[in-house]
């Protein structure tokens, strides 16, 4: 279905598959544009979101990683400011042998300032460090009328909010100031706990507290005595100092597509037990590089070619507390029923730092988040009794991570949308707020 | 001799200071603390690549805003940078504009663009930096040509042409001071995903400035005369340059 010879870019999840123009930037003054390309507009970095929040269906699509100079270094603060595409692994690359860390890291480094901004991403640390956004200084954003914003928690401070979280539609950022975190060695203090059952999470979760990344991973697919068995991981930077060698590249490319049938219930199955297995003692600690610890996905490049051409969904919702679990334990009972679970699927209690994003994803509560492999029809309606059983418990679902919330959803998720387009860039758009505003 | 990696230029002298691949090399470069005189068109372009070589550990950074194509200035703006850095080791000629080649077939002046830029305004830089290196009898003189030049085609022959000047005139300056312990290399690389190339279709034969960077530091450390990078691009103008003429003529490219 050819339907034009436009480039397709793709999101991770390779769902939607959609077409728009790409112009890649490599100044901060290329924009705006010199000369006019289709409409509308919409900055995109690594392309590490899942669904749609990074995709236009028609529009020019500015590609940032070409801005990805670093502008400014204060070793004493550990202050850095880089141009909006600077990927977080080469902030690592950078700032770990000068004895820095990033401030808040999700499950993979190769997402760009610009991309951990417009989707105020969140990392293991949420309970104690907040999101991306809390770590924010100040940046600049650009409008497509020329305007140039200088924003912060002080100046232009509802442009500042309203652009942490607002998914790249307020304008382009082109450099952003952040803070990072000193560390004296790349290793990792980790310990972990093998539970069964929510409950026994959330008792994990509460006495581990005082750890400065937490978060489990969960079998999905198990039934049964073995329903919500997981590996609850908590893991601190380590205080003896040691030398602070660069990483190595990544060891393994994923090559091709693998047949859509490679994932299924039963490989799955083989893989959550022989994970869960893995760990024999109930509680195992050791010292291991902050690599495998945070970005165990990035060794393996394109691991998302795992789920074959026609992608994956991800969905990853947060369920505040009410005294119970009743909500999430009602989310994983109907993804285990459905038997779609794949193997990567994490959960993690958020904690009560606010974010200053206006559209900011986390609140405190359990939060949840796996892939499916994509099944027309039977993972769609999966998604669907899922965002309904978390809109019933006040709860909310990732833009960064959907490809499928109705607008009614969304709108119910996120009630200050409506303000927040105030702040949209007039020639800015994208396919998610589309879908979720039927715009 | 092979220099090894640590006897890296440390004083360098980037003519284009802002295209994407001299970019690439001079970040290599700040890491291991060199410091620098950057030339280019552009005065926010040039304090932003100066602002992140400065990050990233170089221990000066001076810059020069400048248009490469007025050759009168060279001379003063080249002894300007041997004064500020106190000596050259590395002087990189990296600018160069690709042109539009249909444009070139109707319009000479679009054609004497290019060739301005990219052969006329390099052999003025060479002119002076030979003898100054000459006179040094040390340094390396490293110059961004292209595979464009080493054989004429329909698609882009304007832009080859210059390369190709450039390339017999840089063959011709290695024979003269090469004796002098001067290293004189001439980099070709394929094709590059650059702002330059930007508006092209892109193939799986394009490689990232970072590739490009990696080869010409090995050449320079390897004092060789002349490298393609990425490396199989000298297998392939090898068959390119071997095709007998009555058939290349005939050909598509």
């Amino acid at each position: 279905m050819a339907r034009n010879p436009r480039p397709r870019f793709e999101s991770w999840g390779r769902y939607p598959k959609l077409y728009a123009d790409v112009v890649p930037l490599s100044w901060a003054s290329d924009f705006p544009l010199k000369r006019p390309t289709p409409a509308p507009l919409l900055p995109v970095g690594a392309g590490r979101s899942y669904g749609d929040v990074c995709l236009l269906d028609g529009g020019t699509l500015l590609a940032t990683r070409g801005l990805d100079r670093l502008l400014q270094f204060d070793p004493l603060t550990g202050v850095l400011r880089c141009e909006a595409g600077v990927t977080l692994a080469e902030i690592l690359d950078f700032a770990v042998p000068r004895g820095f860390f990033l401030p808040v890291t999700p499950g993979t480094k190769y997402v760009t300032v610009g991309g951990a901004i417009a989707n105020d991403i969140h990392g293991k640390n949420h309970h104690v460090a907040g999101t991306f956004g809390n770590h924010v200084i100040q940046f600049e954003l650009v409008r497509s009328d020329g305007h140039h914003l200088l924003c912060s928690a002080e100046r232009n401070s509802d442009w500042f909010s309203a652009t942490i979280g607002g998914m790249g539609l307020t304008g382009l950022i082109t450099w952003a100031e952040i803070r990072l975190r000193p560390i004296v060695s790349r290793k990792i203090k980790y310990q972990g706990d093998k539970f069964v059952g929510i409950e026994e999470f959330v008792a994990l979760s509460r006495s581990s507290a005082n750890s400065e990344y937490t978060v489990a991973w969960i079998d999905c697919v198990a039934t049964g005595k073995n329903f919500a068995r997981g590996i609850f991981m908590a893991g601190d930077h380590s205080e003896i100092a040691e030398p602070l060698v660069p990483s190595s590249e990544p060891w393994l490319t994923l090559p091709i597509d693998l047949p859509e049938f490679a994932l299924n219930r039963l490989s799955i199955a083989a893989f959550n037990t022989l994970y869960y297995s893995k760990q024999q003692a109930k509680q195992k600690r050791a010292l291991v590089d902050y690599e495998p610890f945070f970005y165990p996905l990035d060794q393996v490049l394109h691991w998302n070619r795992m789920y074959g051409k026609s992608g994956l969904l991800q969905f990853q919702c947060v369920i505040p507390w009410e005294g119970d679990q009743q909500g999430i334990t009602q989310i994983l009972k109907a993804i285990t029923s459905s038997g779609l679970a794949s193997f990567l699927a994490v959960i993690k209690v958020f904690g009560d730092v606010p974010s200053p994003g206006l559209m900011s994803f986390p609140k405190p509560g359990i939060t949840l988040a796996l892939d499916f492999p994509i099944r027309e029809e039977v993972s769609f309606d999966l998604l669907d009794r899922l965002a309904n059983i978390t809109l019933d418990h006040g709860g909310r679902m990732y833009p960064a991570k959907d490809a499928r919330m109705t607008a009614a959803q969304f709108q119910a998720f996120y009630p200050q949308w409506r303000e927040f387009s105030r702040y949209i860039d007039p020639a800015f758009g994208s396919a998610f707020w589309k879908r979720v505003t039927n715009g | 001799m092979a220099k090894s990696q640590s006897d890296l230029p440390s004083r360098v002298l980037a003519l284009g200071a802002t295209s994407a691949i001299a970019i690439a090399v001079l970040r290599q470069l700040a890491v291991k603390g060199a410091s620098f005189y950057l030339v280019a068109r552009n005065g926010e372009k040039i304090d932003t690549v100066a602002a992140d070589l400065r990050v990233r550990g170089a221990s000066a950074v001076h810059t020069r805003v400048l248009d490469l194509d007025n050759t009168a200035l060279h001379p003063q703006m080249l002894a300007d940078s041997a004064a500020a850095l106190g000596t050259i080791d590395l002087a990189l000629i990296a600018h160069g504009v690709l042109g539009e080649q249909a444009d070139a077939q109707t319009d000479y002046s679009h054609a004497e663009a290019v060739l301005r830029t990219n052969l006329l305004s390099p052999v003025s830089l060479i002119t002076w930096l030979a003898n100054y290196f000459e006179a040094a009898h040390k340094g390396t003189l490293a110059v961004i040509s292209s595979v464009a030049g080493d054989r004429g085609r329909k698609s882009n022959y304007v832009y080859g042409a210059s390369k190709g000047g450039l390339n017999v005139f840089l063959d011709g300056v290695r024979n003269r001071i090469d004796r002098s312990g001067v290293q004189v290399l001439t980099i070709k690389p394929g094709f590059v995903s650059t702002p330059m190339t930007a508006h092209l279709p892109q193939n799986a034969l394009f490689a990232h400035p970072n590739a490009i960077a990696d080869g010409i530091l090995k050449a320079i450390a390897k004092r060789k005369d002349v490298v393609y990078v990425p490396a199989f691009w000298g297998l392939i103008m090898f068959v390119v340059r071997s095709v007998p003429g009555s058939i290349f003529k005939k050909m598509n490219m």
